[in-house]
């Protein structure tokens, strides 16, 4: 069921950090940047589409009216998505289905975030009845202890060990050395990486990922408008990066993985587990838009919210069978160089998690990689790339780019 | 004069469950509620009490159960930071304590739990035996707050095992 294509016309980011400003500019900025680069003027956009940041107020929960105000009210149509880490997907299917239904050729899509220090928590209030308020109160499970539950199977399930996870820290630091928009641009050794702190074991610190400010932006067309645009010589989508898939599936009942923020699973005891977990259903759903498989994947960018977590990422989006993510690894088939290059902006290790823009930061690197035009690491001639990530209360989000 | 005793969630677990679930030695005796799908047979925890989230199962009677006090340790953690609001430390300072989600045989369901103070990192491996107790989770000057907790088996106190 392969669905029809649109166009990535124009890609921009605005630096991850910590610059303590309103997200408002890192997503202006980064919107600025993907016109650019598209040729396109903001008063020739027909639908914007912006991705929720929970900790910033009204404003950010209105993202996509937020950024239209600030870029200057033309009068289109505007949607606001919110799906946790997954909202940045969620904001470019909403603009991929505009596009695709003919409403518009044009679409702006742009998500951007300024975070505290320290561990994410939930708003504040007493909320009895909100499992994400609940998961703090009654257990004081954070979202590193959900990571670290997730890393102790792969230690017992498959013989990891901490030494692999620091493995992928110490590959996607060198990825990110660099990259303009990365915010840590330092190589680690695996000596610092076993001297940090655990946080919630087998975790260190460098094994998590911090959280950061940061903007991306995406301008999506219309596959005619695209042709028709570059045939008149603006913009730089040269070779033109299309997007093959968006998948933003939900959990298949039941969902027999511990998901954040759960108090549990659901129960296998009445209904069969589905023949494939969740994050597997996430890579899968893109694959099937696409019309390709993981063989044809040359690049990708995954949720490295903790090294361990990249791990589980290959074998669910089928680039190695389950337990053999750590082999893959060491024989560098994920690093520049080998045959998939996995996380080369650096991934979360080099940027740290700016949530609503961090989907869409995928999509640029990918862009910029299937272009052959990335500022730090390049890949060689990629043809096909694909992201994943997953957002708290069931949301799945990859995205598959072609050229 | 010893302070009330008041969950820290209501209805999730009870301090009085049935006569048949086992006692844990040395400690208050706690079963978590569930509830049950009566079509399918699937169990919700925290307890569904609206209606059966599994598919095709909407029409499907809810009933109130106890889950299972014993487990196998699926995976487990520990917090060696403070977690954030709106979490209440018992102790000041602060001490770390490890976290485990636990695999229910018959409910076919895992799910998570603090582990009781005094069982380090350490002293836990996945696939472990684990039962449930009665904890603390924090206290103000009139009030314990209680709350379900897990302990690996082996840590009770030998023999008396009900």
């Amino acid at each position: 069921m392969s669905v029809d294509q649109v166009a990535v016309l124009g890609v921009g980011m605005h630096p991850w950090g910590k610059w303590g400003r309103n997200f408002v500019e890192y997503g202006v900025a980064a919107a600025q940047d993907a016109l650019t680069d598209a040729g396109i003027d903001w008063r020739d956009v027909g639908f914007v589409a912006g991705a929720d940041t929970m900790r910033n107020g009204y404003p950010g929960y209105v993202a996509g009216a937020t950024f239209a105000q600030a870029l200057g009210w033309t009068g289109i149509p505007v949607t606001s998505a919110y799906g946790a880490c997954a909202s940045g997907a969620m904001a470019l299917d909403a603009a991929r289905q505009r596009i695709l239904s003919g409403m518009c050729e044009v679409a702006l899509v742009v998500g951007a975030d300024t975070t505290p220090k320290g561990f994410l928590k939930p708003n504040k209030g007493e909320r009895g009845d909100d499992p994400d308020w609940l998961r703090f109160r009654l257990l004081g499970m954070t979202n590193p202890a959900y990571f670290a539950m997730w890393a102790r199977r792969r230690i017992d399930l498959f013989g990891a060990s901490s030494d692999d996870f620091a493995q992928v820290k110490i590959k996607n630091a060198r990825h990110g050395l660099n990259n303009p928009y990365a915010r840590y641009r330092k190589e680690v050794t695996a000596e610092a990486i076993a001297a940090s702190p655990t946080v919630s074991s087998p975790l260190r610190l460098l094994d998590i990922c911090a959280t950061s400010d940061g903007g991306a932006a995406v301008v999506l067309t219309s596959m005619d408008y695209a042709r028709k645009h570059l045939s008149s010589s603006a913009g730089s989508a040269d070779p033109l990066v299309k997007v093959a898939a968006i998948s933003t599936v939900t959990p298949t009942f039941p969902n027999t993985i511990l998901e954040m923020p759960n108090f549990a699973t659901d129960s296998a005891a009445g209904i069969s587990r589905p023949d494939r977990g969740f994050k597997q259903a996430i890579g899968d759903s893109a694959y099937a838009q696409a019309g390709l498989g993981p063989d044809d994947v040359d690049v990708a960018e995954v949720y490295d919210l903790s090294t361990a977590l990249e791990l589980d990422w290959y074998e669910d989006l089928g680039f190695c069978g389950v337990g053999e993510a750590e082999k893959i690894l060491r024989d560098g088939v994920t690093t520049l160089g080998g045959r998939l290059p996995v996380n080369l902006s650096g991934g979360l290790a080099c940027f740290g998690e700016a949530v609503p823009a961090q989907a869409l930061a995928q999509v640029c690197e990918l862009t910029w990689q299937l272009r052959g035009t990335a500022k730090g690491a390049q890949a060689e001639n990629a043809k096909v790339g694909i992201t994943a990530n997953q957002g708290l209360f069931g949301h799945g989000s990859s995205v598959i780019l072609t050229r | 004069m010893s302070k009330a005793k008041l969950p820290a969630v209501e209805g999730w677990f009870t301090m009085s469950p049935s006569d048949d679930t086992p006692r844990p030695v040395g400690a208050d005796p706690v079963a978590l509620i569930g509830t049950r799908c009566t079509e399918s047979g699937t169990y919700f925890f925290p307890p569904e009490r609206v209606m059966s989230r599994a598919p095709g199962f909407s029409g499907s009677e809810l009933v109130e159960v106890e889950l299972s006090t014993r487990g196998r340790l699926w995976s487990y953690t520990d917090a060696q930071y403070q977690p954030p609001e709106p979490f209440e430390a018992p102790t000041d300072p602060y001490e770390p304590f490890c976290l485990a989600a636990v695999e229910l045989e018959t409910e076919q369901l895992v799910v998570l739990g603090q582990v009781v103070a005094g069982v380090g990192i350490e002293d836990l491996v996945v696939g472990m035996e684990m039962e449930l107790v009665l904890g603390t989770l924090y206290e103000d000057e009139d009030t314990e707050y209680t709350m379900w907790k897990w302990r690996p088996v082996a840590k009770s106190t030998a023999g008396g095992e009900a």
